[in-house]
């Protein structure tokens, strides 16, 4: 569904934030994307929806290469790649509603997106978006007056109602406290499940990661050097990713967070 | 260094032995400069004057006063004028800064080689010469009248209001901008989104803050024959009617103290 090839960024500064980095991602596959702070994870993600321009490399998004689109054609393509970022990106002045729906700007018209005249099929969709990760009666605040994990899911609501067939997902809890990070991380993957979407989640925390994605890609200076299960993720793996670290415990609190989960239903 | 062992012992201070000999000497060569200018003022004042200067002021100060009262009837117009022109100058004013601001800001700029440049010269241009001179060379051009007042507070103000603007649009949160862009969202629907609500605050601020010194500024364009409140006074001080003088500097007073409540209720709304 999702195809990179040899995408390659080197920033003007001579960085090389991606090494030839190659990624197939199927239909409907969740992946996890770690690495430790500046192995270019964040560079992958914008460089598939193109707010970095990659080097060289193909990214093929279906049967559409994105690379090589004039900006006309890659709006249209980016509608089908929803993201959702670290800090929520929201519009802070605007209301809920107004930021939802601003996930439809792709769809519509300059002078209906101004006048906020949106089609009624794409309020409908807003309201039972908003419904669905249980902010429905805060459609009317405006943004900056929520907290963290409200903001992010009002982000979750902006990147769907663009009906996208990929999610990309910009480490969505790293400001967000543990219990939050798990809701949003759990309702993240759950709406991927719903709607059959792919997603690319770029995260910190290993053992979020391996709680709840199917794949996971281990990335360290720009080239990929993991790819493979959550649960194949040795200490010598991990270590191999970030640098030497006592990995035991982190893999151990895994474990037992499963065991506590399985019991806890 | 500040840092400094003596005798086994950690001293701090501020600053070294030759930083605070440096200091010293800059103090002297700036008192030194103070006191010379001082001088040289000195020489060039006509001392006489000065030494007049209370009486003098206390024999206008009689003259001026009680202002006549009844010549307020002749300023409700005048007054009303100097307000008309402080606004439509900062409307038209706020209207040509918004593009010339977007054209001058880093992040918005269509090309940074040349059309940046020319936003900043329209800006550094209309800036730097005052509006008493623009209402000058206005006159010349289209006549005495509110009308030159009103070009001249008009493009006095861009200049002004569009370097806070384009400020303002440099220091926007980009991820904001990100986030719109991601959605497949046009140039001008991510300008509208993206942009245009984190600027909403600081434009409003700066328009009231302008509209308030405008009042101000115009009400010495009369001065020079540009309209408003300005030409009563200076007719009133060529004819040396004091208390015609001192009655329009308080309309004046009072239509700047009007103002300045008023701005400071827009802006306590708006932010």
């Amino acid at each position: 569904m999702l195809r990179l090839e040899k995408l390659v960024k080197t920033y003007k500064t001579g960085d090389q934030a991606l090494k030839a980095v190659e990624i197939d991602v199927p239909e409907g596959q969740v992946l996890a994307l770690i690495g430790p702070s500046g192995a270019g994870k964040s560079t992958l993600i914008r460089c598939i929806n193109r707010l970095v321009e990659p080097t060289s490399g193909k990214v093929y998004l279906g049967d559409t290469e994105l690379t090589g689109l004039s900006s006309g054609a890659l709006r249209r393509e980016r509608r089908r790649m929803g993201m959702i970022f670290q800090e929520y990106a929201l519009v802070e002045r605007l209301s809920v509603m107004e930021n939802v729906l601003s996930g439809r700007l792709g769809y519509v018209g300059f002078w209906r997106s101004f006048l906020r005249r949106y089609p009624q099929a794409d309020v409908d969709e807003a309201f039972r978006l908003l419904d669905r990760v249980g902010l429905a009666h805060m459609a009317d605040k405006r943004a900056d007056e929520l907290s963290g994990g409200q903001r992010q899911r009002v982000g979750i609501c902006r990147a769907l109602i663009q009906n996208p067939a990929l999610l990309l997902v910009d480490e969505p809890t790293a400001s967000l406290d543990p219990k939050t990070s798990r809701q949003i991380m759990r309702l993240i993957c759950e709406l991927c499940k719903e709607r059959g979407l792919a997603a690319i989640i770029n995260i910190h925390d290993v053992a979020l990661a391996q709680m709840f994605v199917q794949r996971v890609i281990g990335l360290r200076f720009g080239a990929v050097v993991y790819d493979g299960p959550p649960d194949g993720l040795s200490p010598d793996k991990l270590t191999e990713i970030y640098g030497e670290e006592d990995w035991e415990a982190t893999i151990e609190a895994v474990e037992d967070e499963d065991d506590a989960e399985v019991a806890a239903q | 260094m500040p840092v400094q062992e003596r005798g086994g012992q950690k001293v701090w201070q501020r600053r070294s032995g030759r930083e605070s000999l440096w200091h010293w000497v800059m103090w002297l060569i700036g008192v030194a400069i103070f006191a010379y200018c001082w001088q040289q003022i000195s020489e060039a004042t006509t001392w006489f004057f000065v030494y007049d200067a209370p009486r003098i002021a206390n024999d206008i100060w009689t003259r001026a006063t009680p202002p006549r009262w009844e010549y307020i009837t002749q300023l409700g117009k005048p007054i009303w004028d100097t307000l008309n022109i402080a606004t439509l100058g900062t409307i038209i004013a706020l209207i040509l800064a918004v593009p010339v601001a977007f054209l001058a800001a880093r992040n918005t700029t269509p090309s940074a080689l040349i059309i940046r440049p020319i936003a900043l010269l329209i800006i550094v241009s209309t800036r730097s010469i005052n509006s008493l001179i623009w209402a000058l060379l206005l006159i010349a051009i289209i006549g005495p009248g509110v009308f030159a007042g009103v070009i001249a507070i008009a493009i006095r103000s861009i200049g002004f209001c569009a370097k806070l603007l384009y400020e303002a649009i440099e220091e926007i949160d980009e991820t904001q901008v990100e986030a719109i862009t991601a959605t497949g969202a046009s140039r001008w629907q991510v300008m509208a989104y993206g942009i245009v609500p984190q600027i909403l605050p600081a434009f409003a601020g700066i328009a009231v803050f302008r509209w308030d010194i405008n009042i101000r500024e115009s009400t010495v364009l009369g001065l020079v024959g540009a309209g408003g409140i300005g030409l009563q006074l200076s007719s009133s001080l060529n004819v040396l009617a004091w208390p015609q003088v001192s009655l329009i500097l308080l309309v004046i007073l009072a239509a700047v103290v009007i103002s300045e409540w008023v701005s400071a209720k827009v802006r306590g709304a708006i932010i």
